[in-house]
This record gives C-alpha cells, sequence and structure tokens, in this order.
C-alpha cells in the first residue's frame, strides 16, 4: 500500500470522526450499521412470533409474552427499519452524488438526525428491559391510554423523536434538491431515484409532525388524563385512529417510494435502454405522494364511519393503483427489447415488481368497502402489506445494497452470493406470506396467539418460509462481510450506469467530485 | 473584528457557491421547518373543532371561565415582540448592533412577560380545579353515585357561605362564581380543559423555546457573529416566533373569546 487513493474513508481517521463526521457517505454508513442492527432484532422478533406460531396453543412462551413480541416486531420494523431504511441509508450516500452536489444542505441536520434515530431507538428499546409495552405498533386507544401499562410513554417517545429524524431527513433533501444541483442539472434530469427520495422527503414533512402531535396527545392523555381519547370523559379513541392513519398512511409510501426509485435505477442500468416514460415515472411519484394524504380511512372501513366516507375513500385508494401501475408499466416497458443481465440486483428488481404487483392487487380487495368487511383484521391484511413492505422494501433495499456497494466500498459485491441470497429471500418470502392470504380468506385473524387446529398446516408452511428468509438475509450478510474482506477492486463503474455516481471514483473522494460536473443530457442515456 | 458594526470573516460552507446561496438554502429549510410546526398544531386544531361541534356548550361554559382580560394582555405582549423581533432582524441587517440587542433583549422579556401571566393563569385554574381531563374529578361520589368534580367541591364549601365571605375566604368573586355554577351544570366539561391546557401548554413550550433561540441569537450579537454579511440565524429565529406568535393568534380567540 504504497500509493493509497484519498477517498472519504481514509479523509479522516478514528471513530471519533466517524461519530462527529458531517460527510453525507459516511452518515450513509452510520445509518447502515445503525438500521441493519435494528433489522436483526427486528428480523429475531418476527422469527419468534412465527416459531411460537407453529402449533396452536402455546408452542414457546405465553400469550402475554406473544403479544410484546409482536408489538415490538412491529415497531422496530416500521419506524427504525422500514420508514428511515432507504432513504436514510442510499439517500444520504448517493442523492447528493446524483445531483452533482459537494453534500447535503444542512450536514449538521443531517448529523443530528442520526443522532435523534440514535436517542429515539433507545428510548423506545429501553421499555424492553423497563416495562415491556403489548399494544401493537399502532397503539390504539383505549388500550392503549387507559389500560395497559406506563411502559406505553417512553416507547411513544421514542418514536415521537424517531419521527423528528425522519422530518429533517425530509427537509434536508429537498433543500438539497432544491438549491445544490450542480450545473445544467434541471428538475427534468434528475434520476428517478432523486425523483422517489424528493417525493418522499415533501411525505416526510407534511406527514410525520401528524404523528408527532397524535403521539403527544397520546402522551398527555396517559399523563394528565386529557380525556381527549377517552369515552369516560367524553373524548373519542376513535379520533386516534383518524390522526394515527394520517400519518400512518402516507408513512406506508415513505416506505415504497425510495423503493421504486431504487428500481427505476436497477431496470434502466440492467437493461442498458434509456428509461421508458421518465416524466411519467418521476411525476407518479409525486401523484402517489399527494392522493396518500386522502385515503386513509380505508384502515377505518368497520369503524363506524359513515357509509358515504367508505365509499369515498374506497374510491381514492383505488387511485393509488394508477401512478402504482404507470411506475410498473414503464418498467416493463423499459425491459422490453433492452439487453437484461440477470445480476443479483436485478433480480431483486424482478422480484419486487412481483411481490409488489401480488401486494398492489390484494390491496384493491382490502379496499373495496364489501371485501373489506370479510377481510377486516385477518392474516389476509397481514399478508397484503408484507406483500408490500417487506417484498417491496426490502427487496429494493437488497438490490440498492449490491448495486451500490462497490460505490461505497471500493469493493464488488459477490454476484453469485447475491443471487443465493435472492432465492431463499425470495422463496421464502411467497412461502410464509402466501398460505396467510388462503388463511385471512379462511377467517384466521391478525395479531393473535392462538388459532382453530384447521389452519395448522398452513402456518407451519408459513413458520417454514420464515426460516427459509431468516438464512437469505444471513446470506445476505455473510455477503457483506466477504466483499468488505476478499472483495475485488471495483472500478468507478462496474455495472455501466449512466447517472452521476458512476462518474467518480469509488470510493468517492472527500468531495464526492475531483471537479464539480456540468450536465448536457438527462440520466440513462444508453446507446 | 473589534469594531460594533461588523460580522467579518464569515465565510460560507464548502458545499455552496457563495454566502448568498446558502442564504437562500437556510430560509427554504426554516420555511419548511415551519410547515411542520403549523402542521402539528393542525392536528390539535382538528380535534379542536370537532369538539366543539360536539359539545358546544361545553366550549362555551368553558371559555367563560378563562380570562379575556390576561389573554388580551398576552396577545397584546406577543404582538409587540413580533414588532420588536423583526426590529432586532432589522437593525442586525443594518449593523445596528447596540439597537439590535436591546430589541432582541425586549423580545425576551416580553416572552417572559407571556409565561408569567401564563404562570397565574393557570394557578388560578388549579386553585378553583378547572383542571382537565381525570384529574378534575375527586374521589368523593355523590348522593347519586356520581363522580364529585373539584369544581362541585369547591362551589359546595362556597353555597355554605356569604359573598362577602367566598371573595375573602375561597378567592372567588361573584361572577366567577355564576361562571363556575354554569360550567358544573355542564356534562363533561373538563374535555374543555383537556385542550385549554394541552393547547396552551404546547404554545407555551415553543414561546419558551423561542425565547431561548433568540437568547442565542443575541449572544450571536454581542459577540458579533451576525451582521450585515451574515445574518441567516437571526432570520430564521425571527420567523419562528412570528409563528408562535401567529399561532397564539389563532389560539386565543378560539380559546378565550368563542363562548
Amino acid at each position: 500500500m504504497a500509493h493509497e487513493q484519498h477517498n472519504y474513508l481514509n479523509h479522516q481517521k478514528g471513530i471519533w470522526s466517524w461519530l462527529t463526521t458531517l460527510d453525507h457517505k459516511r452518515i450513509g454508513i452510520m445509518y447502515f450499521v445503525a438500521i441493519m442492527s435494528f433489522f436483526f432484532l427486528g428480523g429475531v422478533f418476527a422469527l419468534l412470533v412465527r416459531a411460537e406460531l407453529f402449533t396452536p396453543g402455546k408452542t414457546l412462551f405465553s400469550a402475554d409474552v406473544y403479544n410484546r413480541m409482536m408489538t415490538y416486531h412491529g415497531a422496530i420494523m416500521v419506524f427504525m427499519v422500514i420508514v428511515p431504511g432507504i432513504p436514510a441509508i442510499f439517500g444520504n450516500f448517493v442523492l447528493p452524488i446524483m445531483i452533482g452536489a459537494k453534500d447535503v444542505a444542512f450536514p449538521r441536520l443531517n448529523l443530528m438526525s442520526w443522532y435523534m434515530l440514535m436517542i429515539g431507538a433507545a428510548i423506545t428499546g429501553s421499555t424492553l428491559f423497563l416495562e415491556n409495552v403489548d399494544t401493537g405498533w399502532t397503539f390504539y386507544t383505549p388500550y392503549s391510554s387507559i389500560k395497559t401499562g406506563l411502559g406505553v410513554i417512553p416507547m411513544v417517545l421514542g418514536v415521537f423523536i424517531i419521527g423528528f429524524s425522519s422530518i429533517l431527513t425530509g427537509l434536508n433533501f429537498i433543500v438539497t434538491t432544491h438549491k445544490l444541483r450542480a450545473p445544467g442539472m434541471t428538475m427534468n434530469r434528475i434520476p428517478l431515484m432523486v425523483w422517489a427520495l424528493y417525493s418522499t422527503a415533501i411525505l416526510q414533512v407534511l406527514a410525520t409532525p401528524v404523528l408527532a402531535i397524535t403521539l403527544l396527545l397520546l402522551i398527555a392523555e396517559k399523563t394528565l388524563g386529557v380525556g381527549i381519547f377517552d369515552p369516560q370523559l367524553g373524548g373519542d379513541p376513535v379520533l386516534f385512529q383518524h390522526f394515527f392513519w394520517f400519518y400512518s398512511h402516507p408513512a406506508v409510501y415513505i416506505m415504497i417510494l425510495p423503493a421504486m426509485g431504487v428500481i427505476s435505477e436497477l431496470v434502466a442500468t440492467y437493461s442498458r435502454k434509456v428509461i421508458f416514460g421518465y416524466t411519467a415515472i418521476a411525476y407518479s411519484s409525486l401523484a402517489i405522494a399527494g392522493v396518500s394524504f386522502l385515503v386513509w380511512g380505508h384502515h377505518m372501513f368497520v369503524s363506524g364511519q359513515s357509509e358515504f366516507a367508505g365509499v369515498l375513500f374506497s374510491f381514492i385508494t383505488m387511485l393509488v393503483g394508477v401512478p402504482t401501475a404507470i411506475k410498473l408499466f414503464n418498467w416493463i416497458a423499459t425491459m422490453y427489447k433492452g439487453s437484461i443481465r440477470l445480476d443479483a440486483p436485478m433480480l431483486f428488481a424482478i422480484g419486487f415488481m412481483f411481490l409488489f404487483t401480488i401486494g398492489g392487487l390484494t390491496g384493491v380487495y382490502l379496499a373495496s368497502t364489501g371485501m373489506d368487511i370479510h377481510f377486516h383484521d385477518t392474516y389476509f391484511v397481514v399478508a397484503h402489506f408484507h406483500y408490500v413492505m417487506v417484498g417491496g422494501t426490502l427487496m429494493a433495499l437488497m438490490g440498492a445494497l449490491i448495486y451500490w456497494f462497490p460505490k461505497v466500498t471500493g469493493k464488488i459485491y459477490s454476484d453469485l452470493v447475491g443471487r443465493i441470497s435472492w432465492v431463499f429471500i425470495f422463496t421464502g418470502f411467497n412461502v410464509t406470506f402466501f398460505p396467510q392470504f388462503i388463511l385471512g380468506n379462511m377467517g384466521m385473524p391478525r395479531r393473535y396467539y392462538d388459532y382453530l387446529p384447521t389452519f395448522t398446516e398452513l402456518n407451519q408452511m408459513s413458520t417454514f418460509g420464515s426460516w427459509l428468509i431468516g438464512t437469505g438475509f444471513l446470506v445476505g450478510l455473510y455477503g457483506v462481510i466477504y466483499a468488505l474482506l476478499k472483495g475485488k477492486e471495483a472500478g468507478n463503474n462496474p455495472f455501466g450506469g449512466k447517472t452521476l455516481e458512476w462518474t467518480t471514483a469509488s470510493p468517492p473522494p472527500h468531495e464526492n467530485f475531483e471537479s464539480t460536473p456540468v450536465l448536457t443530457g438527462g440520466p440513462y442515456e444508453y446507446r | 473584528m473589534s469594531t460594533a458594526n461588523h460580522s467579518g470573516g464569515f465565510h460560507h460552507a464548502h458545499h455552496f457557491d457563495s454566502a448568498e446561496h446558502q442564504y437562500d438554502a437556510s430560509k427554504q429549510g426554516i420555511w419548511l421547518f415551519l410547515v411542520t410546526e403549523i402542521l402539528m398544531f393542525g392536528g390539535l386544531f382538528v380535534g379542536y373543532s370537532i369538539y366543539h361541534s360536539l359539545y358546544p356548550q361545553v366550549f362555551h361554559a368553558g371559555s367563560k371561565q378563562l380570562s379575556v382580560v390576561l389573554g388580551a394582555l398576552n396577545t397584546v405582549v406577543l404582538l409587540f415582540s413580533s414588532f420588536t423581533m423583526a426590529l432586532g432582524i432589522n437593525y442586525v441587517q443594518r449593523g445596528l448592533r447596540n439597537k439590535a440587542i436591546i430589541a432582541l433583549a425586549v423580545t425576551i422579556a416580553c416572552a417572559a412577560i407571556f409565561m408569567v401571566v401564563k404562570f397565574f393563569e393557570y394557578t388560578h385554574k388549579f386553585h378553583v380545579g378547572t383542571v382537565p381531563g381525570k384529574y378534575a374529578y375527586t374521589e368523593e361520589l355523590s348522593a347519586s353515585g356520581e363522580k364529585v368534580t373539584k369544581v362541585g367541591a369547591l362551589l359546595a364549601e362556597a353555597n355554605k357561605l356569604s359573598v362577602v365571605e367566598r371573595e375573602h375566604k375561597l378567592h372567588l368573586d361573584e361572577t366567577e362564581f355564576e361562571h363556575l355554577t354554569l360550567l358544573e351544570k355542564t356534562k363533561n366539561w373538563p374535555l374543555f380543559f383537556g385542550f385549554y391546557f394541552v393547547m396552551s401548554g404546547i404554545h407555551g413550550l415553543h414561546v419558551l423555546a423561542g425565547a431561548f433561540l433568540i437568547f442565542w441569537v443575541l449572544l450571536k450579537v454581542i459577540k458579533n457573529q451576525v451582521g450585515p454579511e451574515y445574518y441567516t440565524p437571526v432570520e430564521g429565529v425571527g420567523l419562528f416566533w412570528h409563528v408562535v406568535d401567529l399561532i397564539w393568534i389563532y389560539l386565543f380567540p378560539l380559546l378565550y373569546l368563542v363562548g
């Protein structure tokens, strides 16, 4: 190592330089380490929950413990893994590079967002040792406000702080996209990943404050007994659900839009074709973001809201299918007659399209008020949102990991390991969640500790599938460690990508580019 | 660097082209943050309007219990503080350091006055028992088996006394006694005070945060870290302070005047 290249990894040395770094690339890596740890924890809870459901009645632990595990699985996965996942890790790393900026607009705020996620996670996590929470990740009143223990307060406070982290990241991305684009990089030339992150950021900024006030009200309810959610004092517990879903439904798109951005990048690069319908894909992100605010009522079809509201929410919910389908058809059109390379990231992209389509179509079932009464709070819903959130976001996360790994570390992620991981995750995923559609249709309720003996076989199949998924992610982790230790040198552009990040060195220098790039054309100009 | 009207030595961060570029970005960031603040209070306003339409009589009786005089005083104080804040920004931009220090200090003083008035309002509510939700009730049950409120207990005591003795012993004048009697007749009245304490409480926290931030920029002005060439933090804090003021301008009629 006589001559070592100067890059962001060796720009400064020591753990302290990492903990105080203002470099968006390093912050992205810190997010990766943190979020993957949470993911591991949430995954372990998932495996335990599934293991408990291997047989009817008690298999491993009591109903009480089961409720807590289910709660932590949900809360960790939603608030600490899937919501921050792609934007915080890959958004932080690639967004500024993709638009030719030296950093995000507010580097210090960016570091603060990471610390807020850590503090929030610590407070939420502390309840594991202080007083376990058993409300489910939705914290529905009146159970959370009147019945269960005080552990809800620190849990909700932690989530509140995590929400702040999300708001600040979104704010940072919006300003970065508006103000720091390189010369020649007009809004209609930014890569689709940036469009997706930008739309996500708008959602983060506009929806999360409502979650903040909802959680504050829950805390106020529990400490001061203000009565806003307590029917005994004149309040309405269902108001909590309205507030909660006013955030949490848009949050579903906070989870999925960045994933869609990743897929746009992967499909273009691995089909070696100009992306089909750039504008349509870009603006459909904004359309999804917009419509997502008007659909929360579909979570409450059976809560006693008026039939008119039900019909309206049903219609608007189905409307989300339009921009989503625009994206899917454009990806497929991009692949059409492309010279497709089925490398691991592309497999994950195709897996995304497959699973997300199933998730989306079953969403139409649930958006129909009549069908929803049958499927409400059954395993059908569980299967549906796992297909969307896990099948969507986590497939994209793995794809993004392998695709940008060389850019981040300068090493190539073994494609073979990636493919093996994909086979396990993809098959395991379908084995786990497809039976749950059938279970739900047969009437098995969600969240329950116990079930009728009739449902045993399908549940066992589902549990078996969860082991396959677990194995798949462990293989993926092995791939990371292997690539870090023994990976081949990547070079600047191992996959032939056309967006800006592939024009700089891998790993990039401290200020991303040796000289500020100037753009003369759009992204994805293949041929 | 020792001369007063000067903030020399300011360099924009490395990822911006110019100081102006950085100022634009910061300003956009602050406006976005203020949007989140408005949305957060928006949730409270939605809750308020829902319960107001469900229980108009509760909000009528409850708002009578609030002191319009103190609320109006606080409104004037905050409006004035917005004015002095705006002056402060202007003075910093023009490099009038001493005037800026005075304007910002007056703004902080206004925030303090606001909080002191709030303190008297709150303690009075604790005294008469107009507090939110479950804390509005005492342990005892009435003859008909219903929970007795603290206001109910106070009124029961007051009813045994003459008007002069009420004033003297319980610090209750005749109008307040009537208002409390009206309030006590309204079912679910503690809900109003739930909204009152949560909305004004969260707003009060924002006033404190704002005062702290103004103090922070005041120190910057004193240390010559801001001036005509660089005043982003002063302007950002100023915008935040205006929003705090604005929210109170909505809270005051909703809580105090609506009855």
